[in-house]
């Protein structure tokens, strides 16, 4: 009998329009767990370099992570991964919400589709049932709206639908996958979907998932549970309120944006507006989101309320979480939060990314305010803010006109559009658009984040170690009183001896090797989350988690049968980050690519810049490209990867 | 006839409260399976959450008595608006519907308040507190106790209507 996970894989090949049912390799869950590591393992070992994001060669996997559907609280993750047709990268997006565990209830680990349908279709996975259905009806549809449709099509409200809108079917490069609560956003993964032709992926299961020991577990999830619930009444002082708390930064509960608006930049990440938070706006605000929020809602089997039912008159309703609160109203240079939750509200339907999306329009008014896009491009946009988004994101979603240039991501049209567009594609680290954060002093732990993390974006490598410094010692020492989570006691000192100013300052400290340290403690939790498939905002996200290095290892024993202590849990997550690693280093990434941009931070450092990625290198074994060696490779059992790297000349021969 | 006092389990259920998460359905199959806590499948709950986020309908419901026959007639409420079918509030396990079955062998499901716990497991795991565990007590008569012949042929009256056990009744009389 299979323990956490099922052991099977669903392979799906869209141009025959096969099947199968096929038994997984019990070896590699100790090796790799599951989820994101298992989902890259498959693409190294079946998808060659030379394969186009666009090409029937490329494969689209959706990856439950190992203890999804147990009864671990927000174990629930799905992981899609794909080549992002944006980055030509490893896309490995992911979402909550209740498909995971349906498809798990259903008997699969995961669903591989490979090959590209001939017309548009949705899958239907009953247990043991799984069928390719035709889906000409549900073409141009929205995100949301499909997966309605498919539930009352199928006579089952228990049905999880992950689909895609109108951006996905036009491979628009930042299309998502939406669904219930949460959609898997970044990288341009919905495009891969629409480029296969699959419209929707409809799920229902009723069998078990198994348990190993399962006193042992449900005595360690119930003792999360309990930790939730007293961490929840004691927020970390000293840290604004959405990072006080556990889940997702809870923007959907609180109000108060004074940190976001005043210190994230507006426009096409350019102007910092550091008195926006007046009296009037907190007031106008506060009613906005309490006036359209009709429910804060979870994920499965999590007790965190990171996303709300967003209701205005007029429009249909949507769920929504986290920053695309603001995304649309800061890029547009809009006061007024209605406008960001109504556009949201179509952008969600249209299915396209919240973060790189507004982005994109503000970089195209940009681009016209600047003369290099004429009136001609924008013939027939209003010339209002509110009007220009609405108006380009039509566009975009339909790559019409402009818009067909716009859709391909800021990167990519500014090589098109020329005439110097490139410099206003400003914000992008690997092609791909980051927050529009702009700081003053470097941070040497973030730089390292932001230059070599593989997911390219911040918001999902971060988290554990505070972002800032606490200003008095006392605060300091209240705060490592309790700080079980670390892996080394020595984390603890660093954090203590942290000063806002002076020698032990950003950026010199924390120093070189302390960066280091922290970006792997900090990475390693994020690769754990996504092999099992918890949500970061129970983990690796918040300070303070239920779940940390400590206790992880009791988990996945408990659930899984296979004895696993802290050093293999490590040694697991180091394997799925060189392996993802690995498979970019093959696919063309190289040092010269990891780097935040050139604006991030106003004061940079290029020697210490230099350092930095030099000893962090160093210390995961990899070469001053930023290449796993043969010998680190060895050492975690990856002879195949050093060989295959080998052979394309990518290292060289001893 | 005498009257007994009686220890009565109350779930009180704030569906305003209900975030969605299933957490309830989660751990109740887990807390029946056998061993304990060995599998979960919310398709063997005895709680299952009528849920339809977009028209913000929660509402978690407990599996009660098995009915053999559905109702006749199957009537809607309206509710602040939002429409529910009267099977949504009912705890039937009954063949109009899916729920509160085994899986595999059809046999119903009914709430057992997790027995010898000290709460049903289902509050315990609602940290947004929509679930809320209660104790009353009431007053009731005792009800005559049944033969073993007559509870018997109690079910099958149930299962089969009077008139058929009646008819069965009389053409076994005349056989003997």
């Amino acid at each position: 009998m299979a323990y956490a996970e099922t052991g099977f894989n669903l392979e799906i090949d869209l141009t025959r329009g096969n099947i199968e049912r096929v038994a997984t390799d019990p070896k590699l869950t100790k090796l790799y767990l599951g989820g994101l590591a298992t989902n890259a393992k498959i693409l190294w070992d079946r998808v060659p370099p030379e394969v186009e994001p666009f090409s029937p060669e490329n494969l689209l996997i959706f990856g439950t992570g190992l203890l999804v559907g147990t009864p671990a609280p927000g174990c629930n993750r799905t992981i899609v991964s794909t080549i992002s047709p944006q980055t030509g990268l490893m896309a490995y997006s992911m979402m909550g919400g209740f498909w995971a565990p349906e498809l798990k209830y259903a008997g699969y680990d995961k669903v591989i589709f490979r090959g590209k349908s001939p017309k548009l279709v949705y899958l239907w996975i009953h247990n043991d049932k799984v069928e390719i259905r035709d889906a000409s009806h549900l073409q141009g549809k929205g995100a949301v709206e499909t997966q309605e449709l498919i539930r009352q099509e199928l006579k089952d409200p228990n049905i999880q639908v992950a689909a895609i809108g109108l951006a996905g079917e036009n491979r628009v490069f930042t299309a998502s996958i939406e669904q219930g609560r949460s959609s898997a956003s970044r990288l341009g993964i919905g495009a891969v979907m629409g480029d296969k032709g699959i419209k929707a992926i409809a799920v229902r299961g009723t069998k078990d998932i198994n348990i190993a020991r399962p006193v042992e577990y449900l005595k360690l999830c119930s003792e999360v549970l309990k930790y939730i619930s007293d961490r929840e009444e004691k927020p970390v002082p000293g840290v604004m309120p959405i990072l006080a708390g556990l889940g997702s930064p809870q923007e959907m509960l609180h109000t108060d944006e004074k940190w976001h608006t005043e210190n994230f930049s507006w426009g096409n990440s350019r102007t910092r507006r550091k008195e926006f938070w007046t009296k009037e706006v907190e007031e106008k605000w506060t009613a906005t989101q309490e006036g359209a929020r009709t429910r804060l809602i979870s994920c499965y089997n999590c007790p965190m309320k990171c996303g709300a039912i967003i209701s205005l008159p007029g429009m249909s309703t949507y769920m929504m979480k986290c920053f695309s609160k603001l995304t649309y109203n800061m890029a547009a240079f809009v006061d007024d939060l209605e406008f960001g939750f109504r556009i949201a509200q179509r952008a969600t339907e249209y299915g396209v990314d919240g973060f790189s999306t507004p982005q994109i329009m503000a970089f195209a008014v940009e681009l016209w305010d600047a003369g290099i896009l004429t009136d001609q491009d924008f013939e027939g946009c209003p010339t209002d803010n509110e009007g220009k988004f609405y108006w380009l994101l039509d566009r975009i979603v339909r790559r019409e006109g402009i818009g067909d240039i716009l859709a391909d991501g800021t990167h990519w049209a500014a090589k098109k559009i020329g005439k110097g567009a490139e410099a206003y594609a400003h914000n992008n680290i690997k092609k791909h658009e980051q927050l529009p954060l702009k700081l003053g002093m470097l941070n040497p732990v973030y730089f390292l984040m932001y230059s070599t993390g593989e997911k390219s974006n911040i918001t999902q490598i971060e988290g554990q170690f505070p972002q800032s410094p606490f200003p008095t010692m006392e605060e300091r020492e209240e705060f490592v009183k309790d700080w079980v989570h670390v892996p080394d006691e020595k984390f603890k000192q660093y954090l203590l001896d942290w000063e806002l100013r002076g020698e032990k300052s950003n950026p010199y400290y924390p120093t070189v090797d302390m960066s280091v340290d922290i970006v792997d403690w900090q990475e390693m939790m994020h690769y754990i989350d996504d092999g099992l498939g918890m949500c970061a905002g129970l983990s690796s996200f918040p300070l303070k988690p239920p779940y940390h290095i400590h206790n992880y290892p009791q988990f996945i024993s408990a659930a899984t049968g296979i004895d696993m202590n802290e050093d293999e849990l490590s040694l697991a997550a180091k394997r799925s980050r060189t392996l993802v690693r690995a498979f970019n280093i093959r696919r063309g990434l190289t040092r010269a690519d990891e780097k935040p941009p050139e604006d991030h931070w106003k004061k940079r450092f290029p020697e210490l810049e230099e350092q930095l990625l030099d000893a962090y290198y160093k210390f995961k074994g990899w070469n001053n490209q930023g290449i796993p060696t043969k010998e680190t490779l060895h050492e975690l059992g990856m002879d195949y990867v050093g060989e295959d790297l080998e052979q394309r000349g990518i290292l060289s021969y001893e | 006839m005498s009257k007994t006092k009686k220890k009565i389990k109350v779930i009180k259920i704030d569906v305003d409260k209900c975030n969605g998460c299933r957490a309830c359905e989660m751990i109740c199959s887990a807390f029946h399976a056998s061993p304990k806590y060995s599998s979960n499948n919310p398709q063997r709950s005895r709680i299952r959450l009528i849920r339809d986020p977009i028209n913000d309908k929660y509402l978690p419901v407990y599996a009660g008595e098995y009915t053999a026959s559905e109702c006749k007639g199957r009537d809607k409420y309206v509710i602040d608006g939002k429409e529910y079918a009267e099977c949504d509030f009912c705890r039937a396990s009954c063949p109009s519907r899916d729920l509160f079955k085994e899986p595999d062998s059809g046999l119903p499901l009914k709430c057992d308040m997790c027995e010898d716990e000290e709460e049903p497991l289902c509050v315990t795991w609602c940290l947004a507190k929509a679930l809320v565990y209660e104790e009353r007590e009431e007053e009731r008569e005792e009800e005559p106790v049944l033969g073993e012949v007559e509870t018997g042929l109690e079910a099958l009256v149930n299962k089969h209507g009077l008139q058929k056990v009646v008819d069965t009744v009389a053409r076994l009389s005349k056989k003997g």
